[in-house]
């Protein structure tokens, strides 16, 4: 009984990394560039809900709704001032410029709300449900993080296979060039996959600190290294593989962490990671490129 | 239609164009020959904005267009089947033909049946993912797509590119099909012969500069074109 609530609580953490490894995955295989902020963005949106309800004194769907909204114009803005003009140069300027606006979101965050961590409460409403006779717990936040990101991919899934939107945002992801043949601005589809990463980034932010409730500026930090690790893990570009590796990498942390070490336990998923990109370099369900002559 | 005026073109310090300077007028098909490394391919980027010139004036339909993006150029109707045809490997054939049609409205049965009149082959194959296709339906997927949008020139490079001999027989056919119902065709080809035959005018190009122009027929039959291009 022990081992299946380890199991669903590594699910549960395990879908706020997917949520957020989307974000990491749509931009990398869009832009072409790893957006090393992304886990800031998450820190930001978890402030604005905070605000929201501590400070306005608004409901919990609300405060995540604004969220959204500022982490969505957070976003283009950091894609139109700091990305957008660096468009052609290595792309080893960009992942530092990433690296750099990750820091300037941390320390902006730490100027505006300090450095002290706050006491984020839960925004979930729902009493926990006990099963076996009280020997599972299953959390009203375990339920909602895994059912919105499952909602998240079946609409992420539909918007890129059904919408005229989504299928353009494919096209520029196959080949850019070939898109902008086609009438399809690069520049309008880069900033609403950062519109819509970033969107993402509120909700997991929000998500994680239902769960754990500190939030300081540095709360997105490792969060989203783990999530680049889930994407990479996964499959980068792929948004299926990011879901799975998300979930997968939340169930190897729980597992060391109640087993192993809890110390040990970004060393352990690291390593894993390691293991799999030797023997798949392109990832879980990553796409080996083929070329027909 | 399209006129290119002293066009220069560099790859960072490589001046790949050298003074270039061609037309197309409405209804024709020209043709643009030349070894490979010649410039055919760059020349065909820079017209449909993919790289812009250092110098010179390129205009269309008599608006100057140097150094207008790629993506807004499709909306003035000039359209660019690139060489190596970059369809979307990943997407199925209805999918590519969608993103043709992205300029349009809406993606029109009557548009859809358009092309598959003219390649039945890839009525039967819509759902099938590009990537599968022979090279052939490729090519005629790359065609496809860019007449979706009912261009009024289309270029085309190397349509006949890694071919059997009977499909370029095919696409040659198509593609004075598609001029008899009204498209301006340039034309970039290696199979200078090809070209030449269903070519109203020419330009052969060497190392970045035109060196020779005439009608399909003239070229055909000078001695240096059939030298270098045409096997004696």
């Amino acid at each position: 009984m022990q081992i299946l609530q380890y199991l669903i609580n590594g699910i549960s953490i395990g879908a706020v990394y997917a949520i957020i490894a989307l974000g990491y995955t749509m931009v990398y295989g869009i832009a072409k560039m790893l957006n090393f902020a992304h886990g800031d963005i998450i820190m930001v949106g978890a402030y604005i809900s905070f605000c929201v309800t501590n400070y306005l004194g608004l409901p919990a769907f609300v405060s995540v709704i604004a969220a959204m909204a500022v982490c969505t114009l957070l976003g283009i803005l950091i894609e139109k001032l700091a990305y957008m003009p660096l468009r052609g140069t290595p792309s080893l300027a960009v992942l530092i410029t990433a690296i750099g606006v990750s820091y300037f979101l941390q320390n902006g965050a730490q100027l505006i709300w300090g450095s002290a961590p706050k006491n984020f409460a839960s925004i979930v409403p729902l009493k926990p449900v006990f099963l076996a006779g009280g020997e599972l717990v299953i959390t009203g936040e375990v339920i909602v993080t895994i059912l919105a990101s499952v909602l998240i991919m079946v609409g992420l899934t539909l918007f890129t296979t059904k919408t005229k939107i989504g299928k353009a945002m494919r096209a520029v992801s196959e080949d850019r060039a070939a898109a902008q043949l086609m009438g399809i601005s690069v520049n309008n589809t880069i900033s609403m996959t950062f519109a819509i990463g970033s969107a993402l980034a509120a909700i997991a932010g929000v998500l994680l600190c239902s769960t754990v409730p500190t939030l300081q500026p540095t709360t997105g930090a490792m969060p989203g290294i783990r999530a680049f690790t889930a994407a990479v893990f996964g499959g980068i570009g792929s948004i299926p593989g990011a879901m799975l590796g998300g979930i997968l990498l939340g169930i190897i942390e729980t597992f060391s962490k109640a087993f192993i070490s809890t110390q040990f336990s970004d060393a352990i998923v690291f390593s894993v990671l390691i293991i799999i990109l030797l023997v798949k370099p392109a990832g879980l369900l990553g796409k080996q490129i083929q070329e027909k002559v | 239609m399209l006129k290119v005026e002293d066009m220069h073109v560099y790859y960072g310090a490589i001046h790949a164009i050298k003074g270039v300077s061609f037309e197309v007028g409405e209804g024709e098909i020209v043709a643009l020959i030349g070894a490979n490394g010649a410039g055919k391919s760059t020349i065909l980027k820079t017209v449909s904005g993919l790289m812009h010139p250092r110098s010179g004036n390129i205009s269309f339909c008599g608006q100057d267009i140097a150094h207008m993006d790629a993506y807004k150029l499709l909306r003035h109707g000039l359209a660019h089947v690139p060489e190596g045809r970059r369809i979307f490997l990943q997407m199925t054939v209805q999918e590519n033909l969608e993103m043709g049609a992205y300029i349009n409205k809406e993606v029109s049965q009557k548009d859809l049946d358009m092309v598959f009149n003219y390649f039945p082959r890839l009525k039967e194959r819509r759902k099938q993912i590009a990537g599968t296709l022979s090279g052939g339906e490729q090519q005629m997927l790359a065609m496809s797509r860019a007449l979706m949008s009912h261009p009024k020139l289309m270029m085309l490079d190397e349509p006949s590119m890694g071919l059997a001999p009977i499909l370029v027989d095919q696409i040659f056919e198509i593609i004075k099909e598609l001029h008899k119902s009204g498209t301006t065709i340039l034309l970039v080809e290696q199979n200078a012969r090809k070209a030449l035959q269903i070519a109203d005018r020419a330009y052969v190009l060497e190392t970045g500069g035109i060196t020779l122009s005439g009608t399909g027929a003239e070229l055909a039959s000078s001695d240096e074109v059939r030298k270098a291009y045409l096997g004696g």
